[in-house]
């Protein structure tokens, strides 16, 4: 039992160890914060880190709320240089919080300006991505059944029982889909909520629990042929099929007004560390490389024009041509507001 | 077998005041570096007693209290009507298969939520088992069965078996053992004097059990009360328990000062149950037999029917869920999508194989080889740190004064904290440190500590004083007389204990609420990567990868069976 104190010793020496190993390697290093869809081939991280002579460090945070919830709270000493993935629901919260820096790419040139949203140049756009219901191809086919062409269709009998959405507090789809009602209703969505639910509409949670569990058309196999996800699902259902697909066995609904429009982020946090570096890494973001890397990578648009989309894109996913009209702003002033109504009402 | 007061007061004399303080250093310094800190850093920042003024943060509050309540103790009820039957046979009774099954009841409690979801849903879900067993027998037999609530269990039922599904190898465990130690004479003792077995149930063997009842159901309970990813995947949240309240308003409907107000009113209850369960716990060893009451077959015909139906019972809801799982990853759902009735079932290894392909050139591919070897990794820092921890501390409460009377509970408290104010604790205590790689494992160490201690504990309490002066006396050298009697005993408990920590690592989720690299993923990140995006493939290599992490961790339980030393093991 001589043994002791070294029992107690040796874990000591082991924080240390631990804490000193941890430390951030010299100068030459750039954290980005990602949210944790964050996705990038290889090749092209390693062709910005060669030709800027730095080691890129990804950190994935959570989800996109999560993510911004740990910067705002680190704000004064930020755990990472730059941030990509605040989308427009959360926009607002992050300029309110005054997380970022003001950087005007010069990338911003090939960009169209509906995407800018702040004019004040703290938050770029990278990419975008639309909410929409999809629905199994053969479900509809099969059973006679016209695809809903709206929203009123959707309370109709003949879809008692087909849809699942995501609960918007928990799941940034679900609340872009709930943005996109209001965006059409007005104070009227809850309205329109209700008679959804009597309608028999599936609320869960999390969009893996909604499309994978739920939906009839994923592998899941689940019992609702219908499910609130993103307009590039189709494309990636065909991308990912187990055995090689000519057709998807899902598409989007992209009537007008049905479907939200994601735009994601990126932005230099203040009091970091590596200014110059930060700003390179924003500028690569939107170049013609990283854009046209993307879509596979995330299933997401590119904002840059000149970025040519993959195959799979052109084939099976389609881009809604006239998405809800909801501001930023707004959805910043009364998101807590409509999400703790709409929890009164789906109850 | 030193479960003898009079033997345990003598063993231990050798540790003075200063050594006991001593001993615990390590693990103090460890809980107040990466748990009680953190904490503080967080509560400070947000803990603020006008929170209580707000009528809505108080209906709120009063609400995920009374709902959590209500869920635990209903799930804590229906873990216990399977659970006791389930101890009694395990503890009684020898059967084909017993070992296996009793590992199997194990396993659950090691595995990540998403993967208990998934499994439940190839149970219940629209393609499951029990609906092809419905569909075959109403077509083929016109059997009147009624499909609902089988099939579509609502949430809250889901919720309420997913809970009995993790924790009856809870109530299998402390109360079996206490079953097993129960001194056959004394229920011939109680017959002899005309007792019937009523009475001796009633009179002898319930007031004996009843320690061990408590901290069973005390500990099930607690796990029930803090549950959460359960919670969200099965049910919603809608079903607003303390934790899921706590994560929906720090992270999705800012309010951190309700959500720092919750999170002590569950550390609070917490420390309750921790207490309350650290007295019964100790109560569990000392009234007990010093002999195991032996095992045997079956006999009467009665007896016959109890041991097969519930072993039937126990195979149906625990290896069914399980075996979905593997037998799922080597299916494909044949392109008959949309068809809700029939589907193509296909074989294929697919899944499996396309595990080592990287797509798309991605920098966070990473094969799921070096995920399990990530896994295995971080797994054996927490067994080190685990047990280099665990250790001093395990010797002080082998022969616990005052002061292990007091520290005690606390050891279990990081289990009840919520993990979402801890992860932003983390941020705010340690900043940019934690992109570390290193926090992973000490995060799971924070979990793993209160089993690995508990392990330990019983079996350096159970080193007999009288063995070592024998040996001594008999001229043995101090090194021999450690090699021959404390060595043979610690070596399973550690074992058993590093065994623990290395499932509790692998299956745990909650640290990647901290912050992860995605460079190192564990199996349970690259499943829930797999899960966050479209596509066949996707789902079938989730499935995969949860099939390679079930036999991981009932590999590991087996292990953990064999080498198991008394009630070690049990919390």
């Amino acid at each position: 039992m001589t043994k002791l104190p070294t029992a107690f010793r040796l874990p000591l020496l082991a924080f240390c160890l631990l804490l000193t190993a941890c430390a951030p390697k010299g100068p030459t290093t750039l954290t980005v914060m990602t949210h944790d869809s964050f996705a990038i081939t290889e090749d092209v991280v390693i062709a910005f880190e060669t030709a800027n002579n730095v080691d890129v460090v990804f950190l994935q945070s959570g989800d996109a709320g999560t993510m911004l919830n740990k910067a705002i709270l680190a704000k004064d000493a930020p755990l990472a240089d730059v941030m990509f993935g605040v989308d427009n629901t959360f926009l607002s919260r992050a300029l309110e919080a005054d997380i970022f820096d003001a950087y005007q790419s010069p990338a911003l040139s090939d960009v169209p300006t509906e995407f800018v949203l702040d004019s004040s140049f703290r938050a770029l756009p990278v990419d975008y991505g639309d909410v929409c219901i999809n629905y199994d191809t053969k479900y509809f086919e099969e059973n006679n059944v016209a695809v809903p062409a709206s929203f009123e269709d959707l309370a109709k009998p003949e879809y008692k029982n087909l849809l699942v959405v995501e609960n918007p507090a928990t799941s940034s789809p679900g609340l872009a889909f709930m943005l996109a009602t209001r965006a059409y209703f007005g104070d009227g969505f809850l309205d329109y909520w209700q008679s959804l639910k009597d309608n028999g509409v599936v609320v869960v949670d999390g969009w893996e629990t909604a499309y994978y569990n739920n939906f009839s058309a994923s592998s899941g196999q689940g019992p609702q042929p219908m499910v609130v996800s993103y307009a590039s699902s189709p494309a990636a259902e065909v991308f990912f099929a187990a055995e090689p697909l000519t057709e998807s066995p899902t598409a989007s609904i992209v009537a007008p007004g049905m479907c939200f429009r994601q735009i994601e982020f990126v932005g230099i946090l203040k009091n970091g560390e590596n200014r110059d570096l930060a700003e390179k890494f924003v500028d690569f973001m939107l170049s013609k490389q990283f854009q046209e890397d993307m879509p596979l990578n995330m299933f997401v648009y590119p904002v840059n024009l000149s970025a040519q989309l993959p195959e799979v894109f052109t084939l099976h996913a389609q881009v809604a041509s006239q998405p809800a009209a909801i501001t930023y702003e707004d959805i910043a002033a009364n998101r807590d507001s409509w999400i703790e109504a709409w929890n009164e009402v789906m109850k | 077998m030193s479960f003898l007061p009079t033997l345990a007061g003598k063993t231990r004399s050798f540790l003075s005041a200063n050594s006991r303080i001593l001993l615990w250093v390590p693990t103090l310094l460890f809980l107040f570096s990466f748990f009680f800190f953190p904490l503080f850093k967080i509560l400070a920042l947000t803990f603020n007693l006008e929170t209580f003024t707000d009528l809505n943060n108080l209906r709120i509050t009063f609400h995920s209290l009374r709902f959590t309540f209500y869920q635990a103790t209903l799930s804590t009820l229906l873990t216990f009507a399977l659970g006791l039957p389930a101890a009694l046979l395990f503890s009684k009774f020898n059967f084909r298969g017993k070992t296996l099954l009793r590992a199997l009841t194990a396993v659950p409690f090691m595995l990540p939520t998403v993967v208990v979801a998934a499994a439940f849903n190839s149970l219940f879900g629209q393609r499951g088992f029990f609906f092809l067993l419905s569909s075959f027998l109403s077509t083929t037999f016109h059997f009147p069965l009624s499909t609902n609530f089988v099939l579509h269990p609502s949430p809250f039922i889901l919720i309420l078996i997913a809970h009995t599904f993790y924790n009856t190898s809870i109530v299998i465990r402390i109360v079996g053992n206490a079953i097993s130690r129960l001194d056959p004479k004394l229920e011939a003792s109680a017959r002899v004097l005309g007792a019937d077995t009523f009475h001796v149930w009633k009179d002898v063997i319930l007031p004996i059990l009843r320690p061990s009842l408590l901290a069973a159901a005390l500990l099930v309970f607690m796990f029930d009360f803090t549950s959460f990813g359960v919670i969200l995947l099965l049910g919603g949240s809608q079903f607003a328990t303390l934790e899921v309240e706590i994560y929906i308003r720090a992270l999705q409907l800012p309010n951190l000062n309700l959500a720092a107000l919750l999170s002590v009113i569950q550390l609070i209850f917490t420390l309750i149950f921790s207490i309350l369960y650290s007295r019964t716990i100790n109560q569990v060893s000392t009234q007990t037999a010093p002999r195991f009451s032996p095992t045997r077959p079956a006999k009467t015909l009665t007896e016959r029917i109890f041991v097969f139906a519930l072993s039937l019972l126990l195979v149906t809801f625990f290896f069914l869920p399980l075996i979905s799982l593997p037998i799922r990853s080597l299916t494909r759902l044949e392109a008959d999508r949309g068809q809700r009735a029939e589907v193509q079932y296909g074989f294929t290894t697919d899944y499996y194989e396309e595990l080592f392909i990287n797509r798309r050139g991605s920098l966070f591919y990473v094969p799921p080889v070096q995920a399990a070897l990530n896994s295995l990794g971080f797994a054996g820092i927490t067994v080190i740190l685990s047990l280099a921890l665990g250790y001093p501390a395990a010797y002080a409460l082998a022969k616990p004064t005052r002061l292990e009377k007091f520290l005690d509970p606390f050891l279990m408290l990081p289990l009840g904290a919520s993990a979402v104010m801890m992860g932003l604790g983390f941020i705010l205590a340690f900043g940019r440190l934690i992109a570390s790689p290193f926090f992973i494992p000490i995060a799971h160490t924070l979990i793993a500590l209160p089993f690995v201690i508990r392990t330990l504990q019983p079996a350096l309490a159970s080193i007999p004083e009288r063995l070592r002066q024998a040996a001594s006396t008999l001229g043995a050298s101090p090194l021999r007389v450690w090699q021959t009697v404390d060595f043979p005993i610690l070596s399973r408990a550690t074992l058993s204990a590093a065994t623990f920590a290395f499932t509790v690592s692998l299956g745990e989720f909650g640290a990647t609420l901290l912050i992860t690299r995605p460079e190192y993923p564990t199996i349970p990140i690259a499943i829930s990567r797999f899960l966050s995006q479209p596509g066949g493939l996707n789902y079938g290599q989730a499935m995969a990868m949860a099939t390679v992490l079930m036999l991981l961790t009932t590999l590991s339980i087996l292990l953990i069976e064999k080498l198991r030393f008394n009630n070690a093991g049990e919390l």
